[in-house]
């Protein structure tokens, strides 16, 4: 109760036009984190409700990919894996960029999604695409599991073991799921602002993440790629990511310092002005619904 | 005294009229490109093409087809009053709640909101129909700005307010449309704002659930708070502000007693505009003059004996194979009744028409009527539709067809007998 009165007396909103492009609204911000909250459980409590498995298919869709994946590219198209078994390889891939990748879909359309939300109250804008950051975030912790036990399995009970050779860069993997989270949220800032107001942007979205996809060491491992050209694929903030992750895990893949520092200065600059142009465009994107 | 606790400065907003979306991609292409040439001149043709807003217009913005919503309003409200923004429909009211509530953004000018602000612009907003009942209070509390906390203290009474204590665990796409916005304004009526915005919006549903809505906003009155309230109904303003702005094309005409603006309201209703009028007829179809007993204007009175008759002008852009003129009189905000100029819709051919209907003598009382023109297509999905288009007052006259002890809405001219049965 007085903390709520004593809130209530200091307030004062200002309300006027062209506020500066880096005025963010932090004090909101900061009432709101319960919505924050209550968002992502929403998020999380309808994707699955009505359904039998429930939360299982946060495990078997990705799984279910891998097995295509294992088929096609591994089978048929005969991609070298570095020496791992192609099923764990692709589930280890899958892993990091699907995190990516569902992160960037949800938050790209905040705007579009939400439409009807925000042309009927005001709360900050942000709470949204931070919520689905972090309901996917639970979502990739299941999986995380899935996979640690598929791991466990080929590492102490296949012959394939031997080549699996984990090291301490595991534990800056927490760090790496933290960027990833922040480059999904900057480019996924980024779309839904564009797509606010180039509406045709949203058919490209599902194409776009696809051919990003490919454009990262995904199904495939960046010793595949010759010498010369890895300093171009390194400029996609993702591709040292995933390489990191079977760095950590599985010990093969070369580990190249400064590409993980290009990508970690691409990320700073995607998600600080990601969010720029998100709270820009904000401000008057009703109008344009 | 102390600082106002809404202060409104010269705010203004200029909207963009047109396509926007399919066409905006394209029309910011062409903009820059006529910049970087510098034709300046052509930059400001760009999206043009279809023109819905003249030159002339007072609403007109410095670009075509942009049009001021609102046009340096000021005003101030100091704590604990309940003032009612009216006027019709394009005039601002609505556009002047979403900048207070911060949806979006002015143009120019500013306001000053000192206290929490709460608006209720649509009850239910963010309710998800996968989620129980007990899961969206939390959810659309916190949207509406509740910690979680405090949903926590309230969250007992938000239940008994809304009567849906049994099917609390329910998802609330299984619940009857009446306890679903009995649960939305439950959750709405507990916020504790120092500001509430209203929009009439709430006021939809049934009779009982719009009295509720009123009777919960004296209560929030009475604790002190302020509310901005809009409406179109004259009866709710009358009845629940101290005090009323009278907003016309964007700009604040009149501020003062809720009794003058009403007055200030009615009497603007002299030349009817094209945006008063709604709907998806309002493109092909144009209403222009409207007489009652061939006057038109303000300060109309008819004698009760008097047969009425109410016509309208208006023309067509194009044939519509089958279409009826409405004609609808309100009193107090209760709609009378209504007339159509033909039985059943016909051809409305392309070019003018005039529209025509009688209210036969003695059958209105004596008092003040507001007349809504509109039409409908057949099959009713394609209307058109302006409120308050004229006035009239029906004159008291001694008539023994219309005593003033017969008090009612309607007046029955006498035709009773008595016999003395043995």
């Amino acid at each position: 109760m007085i903390d709520k009165n004593t809130e209530q007396n200091n307030l004062e909103v200002i309300i006027q036009p062209n506020r500066s492009w880096f005025y963010i609204d932090w004090r909101g911000l900061l009432h709101y984190r319960d919505l924050l909250f209550l968002l992502v459980r929403r998020d999380f409590l309808s994707r699955y409700k009505q359904t039998i498995l429930g939360p299982l298919w946060f495990i078997i869709q990705p799984l279910l990919m891998t097995i295509v994946f294992t088929v096609i590219f591994g089978k048929v198209a005969k991609i070298p894996t570095d020496g791992l078994p192609p099923m764990l390889f692709y589930l280890c891939g899958l892993l990091a960029w699907g995190y990516f990748a569902s992160c960037l879909k949800a938050t790209s359309s905040s705007f579009i999604e939400n439409a009807h939300l925000f042309g009927k109250v005001y709360f900050p804008r942000l709470v949204v695409p931070l919520s689905s950051v972090i309901s996917n975030l639970f979502a990739f912790g299941i999986q995380l599991v899935a996979f640690l036990g598929f791991y466990f399995y080929f590492k102490n009970f296949t012959l394939a073991g031997a080549s699996i050779n984990p090291n301490l860069f595991i534990f800056v993997l927490p760090l790496l799921v933290l960027q990833t989270a922040a480059i999904g949220l900057g480019v996924g800032l980024w779309m839904s602002a564009l797509t606010a107001k180039y509406q045709d942007l949203k058919f490209v979205m599902e194409f776009l993440i696809q051919l990003w996809m490919y454009a990262t060491p995904v199904i495939y491992s960046m010793s595949v790629i010759p010498e010369k050209w890895r300093p171009v694929l390194a400029i996609n903030p993702m591709a040292p990511i995933l390489e990191s992750y079977r760095y950590a895990f599985f010990g093969t893949s070369s580990l190249n310092f400064n590409y993980l520092l290009i990508s970690a200065v691409t990320t700073v600059f995607v998600l600080l002005s990601g969010i720029f142009i998100f709270n820009k465009v904000e401000r008057t994107f009703i109008d344009t619904v | 005294m102390d600082k106002p606790i809404i202060e409104v400065e010269n705010l203004s907003k200029l909207y963009r009229l047109g396509l926007i979306g399919a066409t905006s991609l394209r029309d910011s292409v062409e903009r820059w490109w006529y910049r970087m040439r510098r034709k300046e001149e052509m930059c400001k043709k760009v999206g043009a093409k279809h023109l819905m807003i003249e030159p002339d217009d007072p609403q007109a913005g410095p670009e075509p087809n942009t049009l001021w919503a609102l046009k340096d309003v000021s005003f101030s409200v100091q704590k604990g009053e309940i003032v009612g923004i009216i006027g019709r429909n394009g005039a601002g009211k609505s556009t002047l709640l979403k900048i207070l509530s911060r949806i979006t953004e002015p143009t120019k000018g500013r306001a000053i909101m000192r206290g929490r602000v709460s608006s209720l612009l649509e009850v239910g907003t963010g309710f998800h129909p996968e989620l129980t009942g007990r899961e969206n209070i939390y959810l659309n509390g916190a949207i509406l700005g509740m910690r979680k906390a405090e949903i926590d203290r309230k969250f007992d009474e938000i239940v008994d307010f809304s009567g849906v204590e049994k099917f609390i665990d329910t998802p609330v796409k299984r619940y009857s449309s009446g306890m679903y916005v009995r649960l939305a304004f439950a959750v709405a009526a507990h916020l504790e704002p120092e500001i509430l915005l209203v929009d009439e919006v709430l006021a939809v549903g049934d009779f009982e659930f719009q009295k509720k809505c009123l009777g919960k906003m004296g209560d929030v009155a009475k604790e002190g708070r302020t509310v901005l309230f809009v409406s179109h109904n004259m009866g709710a303003i009358n009845q629940l502000c101290n005090r009323a702005i009278v907003l016309e094309n964007g700009q604040a005409k009149f501020t003062g007693s809720v009794n003058e603006s009403i007055k200030e309201y009615l009497k603007g209703s002299v030349e009817i505009k094209k945006q008063y009028f709604q709907g998806p007829l309002s493109s092909v179809l144009d209403f222009q003059e409207v007489f009652v007993n061939g006057m038109t204007g303000s300060d109309i009175f008819i004698p009760s004996s008097s047969d009425i008759t109410l016509s309208v002008t208006g023309s067509s852009n194009e044939d519509i194979p089958s279409f009826r003129v409405t004609f609808a009189v309100f009193k107090e905000n209760i709609r009378v009744f209504t007339m159509h100029d033909v039985q059943h819709p016909q051809l409305l051919p392309k070019g003018k028409f005039k529209a025509e209907v009688t209210i036969a003598a003695f059958l209105l009382r004596p008092g003040e009527y507001s007349l809504t023109i509109g039409g409908y297509k057949g099959g009713g999905q394609e209307w058109i539709c302006g409120s308050d288009v004229i006035v009239f007052g029906i004159m008291e006259e001694w008539s023994l067809k219309n005593e003033s002890v017969n008090i009612g809405i309607i007046n029955v001219p006498h035709n009773g007998s008595r016999k003395v049965i043995k």
